[in-house]
């Protein structure tokens, strides 16, 4: 089928493009853009006026929980509420049940998702097995199964020497090992950023070295055997500066940080909302702003979700007790927005970190409107206002902090594979 | 629109009748003692003591009651008074008791103060002097003395003032407005 | 005048409603010196309790607080195994309210449960101790020990002595004496002090002769015994050397300096025997007058409108 995107504000940061063009689809791939008015002949039009049409966002970090927390999410349910929230790709962490680290599980996610899916799904298959971090998995066989990187997620890879021969042998493939810095002791038993607000609330903290002390060993390694490395989560300035010290020394290092970490500060969690209680926890007004200028510098490569929905029952719990994670798909790229308007981001720049950069690190060939690349297109109102509703999620997981909160920009609509997708 | 009732001299007056008749009534003042219910009775209570004292010489016990904990209204009214002292430092066992109130209205202070007086021993009798009736009595409580008998609408108030010095003292009712 | 209809920690608290609840506790002081300790307010009503962790004295303190003010108490047996999740906290307090239940006293090893249940129930929460965050109703019979004591809390000059860093009595106690105008200082080990504790106002020592010098108020806390076991003290009996209160440690407070302790003690731990037991020693006035602040407590919340 053939379709165009007329009257819409076309960026595109792989081929520089930021101005009124006209989008022409044709099947499952991009025919090209055109100046207005001038698209080929379509069956289906499709009016973007006064909206922006980037590519469709590229999530590297999700959890999609299935195999095994079906009750939390689906890979139909999570892909879902990627394309609501604007997303065409994801990649999904392998701590699933079982977890992710060998070829069975993997052909399940690639075949559920072709089936079930509602934009493109790339699994990214554990570091160790069981991610116990005892022994590798491997890698070979997960890459040509259909993973595109590797990850222990949800844990941190505590076995240094691991981490090292991970770093090593990924060289072979030229995958990033996608590092969850946490150093397990200093963390134990932590529910929240460790300071002033958990003194106060008498919640035991974790402290920001928890996640410094990781990126600095990773850093090391990395250095050490010149493997590509991926810091998943950034949360504090701390790991900001090390992370920006590292790439001026040339090591070959990239960083992620999700929404929530330039969003909120650790005082929210006075209201014992347990929708804040996420790890890395939500820390402070100064590891905000250290993010923000992470951002703005490019020490922070990509902003990635880290979708974690869970079920009320998981949340709807005494703090110490709840479930981590926020569902966060959904609200993503608005959260985005507000950097814009802070004057962190130019616009370009923020759909370059929600496209073309995320895609360039997991080296797929994604995030991007050039002739001949897959038809994932996302149509957004940049100026709309909405207020969230939790309630009205796609995802099953409507455990978010922003629930509420009046926002700007809404995704009008998402085209995955030359198809609109359809959301109630 | 308040209306003054009674001003010192007529209150003194009241006092020392009211000395006498407790007097007469009880003919004398043995096994007698008087116990003001916080916060209106109080004062009214040592200065009755002290006029029986003048009369019959001798000394006669007084005591002090809070009657918070005993209230029926715990759950309607608004807000918590403050708690004032309780202080009975001698034993109301059979003794004759008489209880000091500055008004009589519903009867409900009464009935809390007969409460409370029974948790602290077992009195032979229990009189009631009071300085103002000013009826709408809800439950069977009367007074065996009553200083000023004053006719009033339900909705209306009836302040007491007592100083120590005795300047202030007065008796104002405010009308319903 | 009790705003709330929940206690659920000091933090929530005006100095008005501080004073007030320590005024009330007064005239219940003087009910507990009756004969017939026994007022009928709360004729009718029934307190429940919910330990989730095991207490001897606070919940036998509102049992009889309870039963004084001729409220039905009952005890809701809940396992103390830390394996037991959430999910039931939450039905077991729904159950207890569709029994009828007047007010809830709980007490859990989280913090923030109270809080928890007080958006989920129509009843009285009261907050007997969640985590380390507070347990305010041991502030409060702290603070109206103090009261008969010394003349006012301005400028009063308080050590809170111990594992701050997971006491919820002392942050309650720090809350309590700021708002009421005392001086607050914490003595402890750099490995128990809380993160960033100084933004509340208080002075932080980790030397005990420093700290105890011309106090007014020494409150010694509990120490857990096994804070030695996770490293945050090499021995207990180090402990005692550093920072417990021995007689001679006492005498560099003030003259007529009060000694506290929430209780129970760990004797020749954080106190030596001839301190806990010796004249400038409150302990059991504290036990007794915790009684009459929780007959307050509940007296009061009573009126509030739900």
């Amino acid at each position: 089928m053939n379709m165009a995107i007329i009257n819409g504000h076309v960026i595109d940061p792989s081929q520089n493009i930021d101005g009124p063009k006209d989008v022409s689809i044709k099947g499952r791939k991009i025919q090209g853009l055109y100046p207005r008015g001038k698209a080929p002949e379509a069956d289906k039009i499709i009016d973007a006026a006064d909206c922006i049409v980037v590519p469709g966002l590229v999530d590297i970090h999700t959890h999609l929980r299935e195999p095994g927390f079906e009750y939390k999410e689906t890979i139909q349910t999570g892909t879902m509420a990627a394309v609501k929230g604007g997303f065409t790709t994801v990649c999904c962490m392998p701590n699933t049940d079982p977890v992710n680290d060998s070829v069975e599980v993997t052909e399940f996610i690639r075949e559920k998702s072709l089936k079930e899916g509602a934009c493109s799904v790339y699994p990214i298959g554990a570091i160790t097995t069981g991610q116990k971090s005892e022994e590798l998995t491997e890698l070979e066989a997960l890459l040509k199964a259909g993973c595109i990187a590797f990850s222990d997620d949800g844990r941190p890879v505590t076995n240094s020497l691991i981490m090292r021969r991970a770093l090593e042998y990924s060289k072979i493939f030229n995958v990033p090992i996608i590092s969850h810095c946490e150093d397990l002791m200093l963390s134990e038993g932590g529910v929240m950023n460790e300071g002033f607000v958990s003194t106060i609330v008498g919640l035991r903290g974790i402290p920001k070295a928890a996640e410094e002390t990781m990126v600095a060993r990773d850093l090391s390694l990395c250095e050490l055997t010149g493997g590509r490395l991926h810091i998943a989560h950034v949360s504090t300035a701390g790991s900001v500066k090390l992370i920006r010290d590292a790439k001026s020394r040339g090591i070959n290092v990239t960083a992620e940080t999700c929404p929530h970490y330039f969003s909120l500060t650790d005082e929210a969690i006075i209201s014992y909302d347990t929708n804040l209680k996420v790890n890395p926890p939500i820390r402070t007004a100064d590891d905000v702003e250290a993010i923000k200028e992470g951002l703005k510098d490019g020490t922070i490569d990509a902003i990635a979700t880290d979708h974690a929905p869970h079920h009320l029952d998981d949340k709807n719990l005494e703090f110490d007790a709840a479930a981590f994670g926020i569902s966060d798909l959904e609200t993503a790229f608005a959260l985005g927005l507000r950097l814009v308007d802070q004057g962190i981001l130019d616009l370009k720049h923020l759909i370059r970190k929600m496209t073309l950069t995320p895609s360039n690190i997991m080296g797929i060939r994604k995030g991007s409107l050039v002739v001949d690349s897959d038809a994932d297109v996302a149509i957004i109102d940049t100026e709309k206002e909405f207020k969230v509703d939790s309630s009205e999620f796609l995802s099953k997981g409507k455990n978010s902090p922003f629930n509420r909160w009046p926002l700007k920009g809404t995704v009008e609509k998402t085209i995955s594979a030359g198809k609109v997708c359809e959301w109630k | 629109m308040p209306k003054a009732i009674m001003d010192s001299s007529d209150i003194n007056r009241v006092m020392r009748r009211m000395a006498h008749e407790i007097i007469e009534k009880n003919k004398g003042m043995e096994n007698l003692c008087l116990v003001g219910i916080q916060k209106g009775g109080v004062i009214l209570a040592e200065r009755l003591a002290s006029q029986i004292e003048s009369i019959e010489g001798g000394h006669i016990e007084v005591g002090k009651l809070d009657i918070s904990f005993y209230r029926d209204d715990i759950h309607t009214k608004e807000d918590h008074p403050v708690v004032k002292r309780t202080e009975i430092p001698f034993t109301i066992d059979n003794k004759t008791v008489v209880l000091v109130d500055d008004v009589l209205f519903t009867g409900r202070s009464i009935r809390a103060a007969m409460d409370a007086l029974v948790d602290f021993g077992r009195p032979a009798y229990i009189q009631l002097a009071v300085l103002i009736d000013r009826g709408h009595r809800e439950l069977p409580i009367r007074a065996d003395y009553a200083g000023k008998n004053i006719p009033t609408s339900f909705d209306a108030r009836v302040e007491v003032t007592l100083d120590e010095e005795r300047v202030k003292d007065r008796v104002v009712l405010f009308s319903e407005t | 005048m009790i705003k709330s209809k929940d206690l659920l920690g000091i933090k929530e608290l005006t100095s008005e409603e501080i004073y007030h609840i320590l005024d009330t506790a007064s005239g219940f002081r003087d009910v507990l010196k009756r004969d017939i300790k026994k007022v009928p307010p709360l004729r009718g009503k029934t307190v429940v309790s919910l330990f989730f962790e095991p207490s001897t004295r606070t919940k036998t303190s509102f049992a009889l607080a309870a039963k004084r003010l001729s409220a039905d108490f009952v005890n809701f047996s809940v396992s103390t195994s830390s394996v037991v999740k959430g999910e039931s906290i939450r039905d077991t307090a729904l159950t207890i309210q569709a029994l009828g239940a007047d007010f809830v006293v709980i007490r859990h090893g989280s913090s923030g449960v109270p809080h928890f249940l007080s958006s989920i129930l129509d009843m009285s929460v009261i907050n007997a101790g969640d985590g380390a965050n507070e347990h305010p109703t041991q502030a409060l019979l702290d603070l109206f020990t103090i009261q008969s004591h010394k003349k006012s809390f301005k400028g009063l000059n308080v050590a809170i002595v111990g594992d701050i860093a997971h006491s919820r009595v002392a942050k309650s106690n720090i809350y309590a004496l700021k708002k009421l105008g005392a001086e607050v200082r914490l003595i402890c080990p750099p490995t128990l002090t809380p993160a960033g504790i100084e933004k509340l106002g208080v002075e932080v020592f980790h030397s005990m002769d420093e700290g105890v010098k011309k106090t007014d108020v020494i409150m010694t806390l509990r120490l857990q015994l096994e804070r030695q076991s996770k490293g945050f003290l090499p021995s207990l009996k180090e402990y005692y050397k550093l920072y417990g209160l021995t007689t001679e440690r006492l005498k560099l407070a003030k003259h007529n300096a009060m000694v506290m302790h929430p209780g129970p003690m760990n004797r020749g731990v954080e106190i030596g025997s001839a301190v806990a037991d010796g004249p400038q020693s409150v302990i059991l006035e504290q036990v007794t007058n915790g009684l009459a602040v929780r007959m307050a407590v509940l007296y009061l919340l009573a009126g509030v409108k739900k």
